[in-house]
């Protein structure tokens, strides 16, 4: 035993041959992953800082792929041109309708998943992972086959004409169909390690199960719902390739971008991914920081109530 | 009222399962059906069992099915090489900012797709920042060297663009690795990986050169370009045996890799397959004869109308990645997919 632990042995990583490389290469052996774990995050950054940067772009032609001057004048006026806010109001309508449907769909199969135990669970969760495993060309081709399909025989005189005209009903469906799983998973994860005791703790002090839903199991899972509801709205409003399977004649602003950049590029793309962007991310910051608050005043309650009822 | 208690999950899931069923489950069906039918828009179409519309799709798009192989493995190859490193370094050295250097992965998805595809057009671009240095400044490859319209270009967007796909279920499974099994294997005397890790990274490295080189079309594969080939192999070898001797331990490469295999083949098949689908790449980066099935898929669908072809290339994606993802949950469960994309 002792001979074992006599010898020493490296902690991680393998060791640099001894010689006059040994404090560069010991370096190296340190920083290497950190090093690239940066690197790497940055390169997953570089596209969002041109898009930020490129908004403030005054580009040479048409298309804003060069960069001419620094300019204000898109931020000025970044709904000016035409159609852009059409596109942009079908966008925000679509995120806030699709968001409130799939996190409630999604939350109620998250809660089932999570606190029962019932045959087929297991079969339910991978059928619920298969849609986000799914291309979304394939998703958005499926979609509009059936849109299509129902439009003729035989279900064209069982329902009576079309069934489902491509434009907003049709994006919305779509949406509200690929945000449930990304829900269901968000809200999941958030439910592991939940503390099932508080809940019989409630139902031991005489609370019927809806008033012991509202009052304890509610609040505890509400940080998840909203992380799943940012996480359905962010994929809603930036959705390209099922919208455009699903769209028919109606535009979002991802649409808007397509059809345009035959065209021409103008920078107002650019300044209106940037405020998208920058809300996404203040809203995830917002929701985390007030997350981090209310742990740390429900763990200054807990001991507070701990030292005044021994 | 009472409700049977084993019915109350049923009654909860209910709504949200409905609706997969109307528009996931029952458009793929409606999909196999059109890929069986004959007709067109105006006249409509009838489901004839025709599979020669399955023998049409796979013998009239070859270049894009060899296309659509050669990119999505080369971008799955790439995500692999810088995600691990990434999914690594965030598991075993994150420490306290764990969730914020994961919140980093996945900020990408907060911006439109379509506009961090035209921002890497922005930069891969014969004035772009890449190409100004690259060329202008270090002069590695000759003046008239571009980028956009090249293989390049599209194994460079699908890498970006499914990279956090490949990041978070290789996270998951090296996050759950019991670091006691690593305390151990030192304890047994796990010391640098030598002489495996020279040898293993030496071939590794120079077969990875060599594919991704001649996979771009940079090197084809023959004997006219013997020596080239030997040149890339021998400078990939010498990066990979560096890397292979004085980086990978023996712990790393008998514990922490193989307890993360499953994590490797969840983030392959998330990005392999979607990468195959993808139309948006090629459309904004690519050039005509970089052309994938995706974009074969999105032209017959909205461009010229021919359903039943498109469903049947459509489906066969669905195809494949059902039949992957069962024989994965069959193997290896559900966790790391599942749990891959919160």
């Amino acid at each position: 035993m002792s001979a074992v632990a006599a010898t020493p042995r490296p902690r991680s990583g393998a060791s640099w041959p001894a010689g006059r490389g040994r404090r560069l290469g010991s370096l190296v052996q340190r920083w290497a992953v950190p090093a690239f774990t940066a690197l790497a995050l940055f390169y997953l950054l570089i596209p969002i800082l041109v898009m930020i940067a490129f908004s403030f772009n005054d580009p040479p032609g048409r298309f804003n792929f060069v960069w001419g001057r620094f300019s204000l004048a898109a931020w000025a006026n970044p709904l000016g041109r035409p159609r852009l806010e059409d596109a942009l109001t079908t966008s925000l309508v679509v995120a806030f309708v699709s968001t409130i449907v799939a996190t409630s769909l999604g939350t109620l199969i998250a809660l089932a998943l999570t606190r029962y135990r019932f045959r087929g669970r297991s079969a339910t969760s991978l059928f619920i992972f298969i849609p986000m495993a799914t291309p979304e060309i394939v998703l958005g081709a499926s979609l509009l086959t059936l849109f299509v399909g129902t439009a003729s025989e035989p279900w064209k005189s069982l329902t009576g004409g079309a069934l489902f005209p491509l434009g907003l009903r049709t994006i919305l469906i779509a949406h509200i169909m690929f945000n449930i799983s990304f829900v269901v998973v968000t809200v999941r994860a958030r439910m592991q390690g939940f503390p099932r005791h508080l809940e019989e703790a409630g139902m031991d002090l005489g609370a019927n199960e809806w008033a012991t839903f509202w009052k304890i199991t509610f609040p505890l899972i509400f940080p998840g719902i909203m992380a799943a509801a940012l996480l359905a709205f962010s994929l809603s409003i930036d959705d390209f390739i099922i919208t455009n399977f699903a769209s028919g004649t109606s535009t979002t602003f991802p649409i808007w971008v397509w059809a345009s950049i035959k065209n021409n590029l103008p920078p107002q793309i650019h300044v209106i991914g940037t405020l998208i962007f920058g809300a996404a991310v203040s809203l995830v910051l917002a929701s985390t920081l007030w997350e981090r608050r209310r742990e740390r005043r429900d763990r200054r309650m807990a001991s507070h109530e701990a030292a005044t009822n021994p | 009222m009472r409700v049977r208690p084993g019915l109350v999950p049923w009654l909860l899931m209910a709504p949200g399962l409905t609706w997969l069923v109307l528009f996931f489950v029952l458009p793929n069906l409606q999909m196999l059906a059109m890929s069986l039918s004959t007709g067109t828009i105006s006249r409509g179409w009838t489901l004839t069992w025709d599979f020669s519309n399955y023998a049409d799709a796979l013998t009239r798009f070859p270049d894009q099915f060899r296309n659509s192989l050669v990119f999505g493995g080369l971008a799955t190859l790439l995500c692999f090489m810088v995600g691990f490193p990434l999914a690594y370094g965030i598991a075993f050295r994150g420490g306290r900012f764990k969730n914020l250097l994961l919140f980093l992965v996945i900020a990408p998805f907060f911006t439109s797709f379509l506009i961090r595809t035209i921002s890497w057009r922005i930069i891969l671009g014969n004035d772009g920042a890449f190409l100004t240095v690259v060329r202008d400044w270090l002069g590695l490859v000759p003046a008239n060297f571009s980028i956009l319209g090249s293989a390049l270009a599209v194994v460079s967007g699908l890498t970006y663009e499914f990279l956090p796909f490949m990041v978070l279920p290789l996270y998951v499974s090296l996050e759950k690795i019991d670091r006691s099994l690593i305390e151990a294997a030192h304890d047994l005397y796990a010391g640098p990986w030598r002489p495996g890790g020279a040898i293993f990274g030496g071939l590794f490295g120079a077969a990875l050169m060599v594919v991704l080189l001649s996979g771009l079309g940079y090197l084809p594969l023959a004997a006219e370009n013997a020596a080239g080939i030997a040149t890339a192999a021998a400078l990939g070898g010498l990066l990979g045996g560096l890397v292979g001797t004085f980086l990978i331990s023996e712990s790393f490469a008998r514990v922490v890799l193989p307890l993360s295999l499953p994590g490797v083949f969840a983030g392959s098949i998330l990005v392999f397959i979607p990468a195959i689908g993808d139309y948006v790449n090629v459309a904004l980066l690519g050039n005509p004869k970089t052309q994938m099935i995706g974009n074969v898929i999105q032209n017959r669908y909205l461009e010229q109308n021919d359903y039943p072809t498109a469903a049947a290339l459509s489906f066969l994606l669905m195809a494949g990645i059902l039949v992957a993802i069962l024989i994965y949950a069959r193997l290896l469960g559900t966790e790391e997919l599942s749990g891959g994309r919160a």
